[in-house]
């Protein structure tokens, strides 16, 4: 059932790619900017925070290059670690860099990303092919990522490993002069150690090892939409979006996801960004909150439970200046969000009581554009 | 018989599709260049804040944006 449906979708994948034979003329690469941010988040008991850094440049007409820099600096004592384990501290540190070639109609981009952690290294390489067709208004877009990760476990000779596959379509349709819509699908194939090496099930009120599946295979299917708005001069100066995902799994979970965001300049020079988004999800076969019989698949982390979340969150971005230091403008950004979680079905044994928290995240960054 | 009719009309309404011209005009699309109409208008902030949900969900996938990382803090 698995191969077949590797199998399946490779053919599709394969079979789309033969849109990309049509004549074509007219697309464009990413902008040149410099993105340099500072991140921060706090909830549950955990705290993460670091630098990101992200330059993406133009070589020629034809190709784009970017790199990116990114850092977690950790300090967990999260519900699992203090009920189980001792508080910890560690780094994340992320490398990532790709190039985008244009031609005519068509952008074909190569990719690749490492993550390092103690007990966790990640790597990544992906490809994407981006079409427009109907003189610009339709841009159809596939991707493939692959990842392998080793996993270890701190003073211990524990090692083992997972291996992602991910394909991604996607359709963006103009549909008037003010509205877009776009729809995405994404499958995840998954295999090797899935879970973590720390965590453990409760039975019978008793600490035992989790034990996960190997495999696991995931479908997303998500729709989004944005609509300009315009003021009585005929300029845009609001725009307002809606999205949603709707997420099916081999493990059983299903999940829905809503977005809701509002865009508008205040003046010249200021951009403000309101948003909420929702996101609710039913547990995992194999997950319970205290198993009451062993069982050959046994899962506690929350994240596989029944919980929800809501989150409000406000982006403002202040134009700094415009052609100056050889960049044709620059911004100073602000983003805070605050998300509320929800277990339905996951008691915190230090109360007895279902597990709730809040946590705030931050992110201040500065963006030049060449 | 009939499927092929049906056949021969939705091919004839696909083809006819593509030769018209675009019913949203090169000059028309000003404002779908604007930054407040881009789907992802911060890549590296997109990524972060998809980061921060993924790994304290159980969903993935389908996104503007993606992280990486083991995800178990």
């Amino acid at each position: 059932m698995r191969m077949q449906l590797r199998t399946l979708v490779r053919a599709l994948w394969l079979a789309l790619a033969g849109l990309f034979a049509a004549p074509t003329r007219g697309a464009l690469l990413p902008e040149d900017r410099v993105d340099l941010m500072y991140h921060y988040y706090n909830g549950g008991g955990t705290r993460v925070d670091g630098p990101a850094l992200l330059v993406r440049k133009g070589i020629g007409e034809r190709v784009s290059a970017y790199a990116s820099y990114f850092v977690d600096n950790v300090s967990c004592a999260s519900i699992d670690v203090v009920t189980t384990a001792s508080p910890f501290k560690e780094k994340r540190q992320e490398y990532g860099g790709g190039v985008d070639y244009l031609y005519r109609n068509s952008t074909v981009g190569l990719s690749v990303q490492r993550s390092n952690e103690p007990d966790y290294v990640s790597s990544t390489v992906g490809a994407t092919v981006a079409h427009e067709v109907f003189d610009g208004l339709t841009t159809i877009s596939l991707g493939y990522n692959q990842s392998r990760a080793e996993v270890g476990k701190a003073h211990t000779d524990f090692s083992d490993h997972a291996n992602r596959y991910q394909y991604k379509l996607g359709v963006s349709q103009v549909v008037t002069k003010s509205l877009l819509m776009n729809l995405n699908y994404e499958t995840i194939l998954e295999d090797g150690y899935l879970q973590s090496p720390y965590r453990s099930a409760r039975l019978l009120g008793l600490s035992v090892p989790e034990v996960y599946p190997r495999t696991r295979d995931s479908h997303a299917v998500a729709f989004g939409m944005i609509q300009g708005l315009g003021s009585s001069d005929g300029q845009l100066r609001s725009s307002g979006y809606l999205r949603y995902r709707y997420f099916w799994d081999t493990w059983s979970i299903r999940a829905q996801t809503v977005e809701l965001g509002y865009g508008t300049r205040l003046d010249e020079r200021w951009l403000v960004e309101p948003r909420l988004r929702h996101y609710k999800q039913s547990a995992a076969s194999f997950y319970a909150d205290d198993f009451t019989t062993q069982m050959v698949f046994m899962a506690r982390d929350r994240e596989l439970s029944d919980f929800s979340n809501n989150a409000l969150g406000v982006k403002a971005s202040y134009l700094l200046f415009n052609n100056r230091f050889r960049l044709s403008r620059a911004a100073l950004n602000f983003d805070y969000e605050f998300i509320r979680y929800h277990y339905n079905n996951f008691t915190d044994v230090r109360t007895g009581q279902l597990y709730e928290y809040k946590a705030n995240v931050f992110q201040v960054f500065l963006s030049g554009w060449f | 018989m009939k499927q092929r009719g049906t056949l021969v009309v939705v091919a004839a309404i696909c083809l006819g599709g593509c030769a018209t011209g675009p019913w949203v005009k090169p000059y028309e699309r000003g404002w779908l260049a604007d930054p407040l109409m881009s789907v992802s208008r911060d890549p590296l902030s997109d990524k972060y804040l998809q980061h921060v949900h993924d790994v304290r969900e159980g969903a993935r996938g389908a996104t503007v944006a993606e992280g990486g990382g083991c995800g178990c803090n």
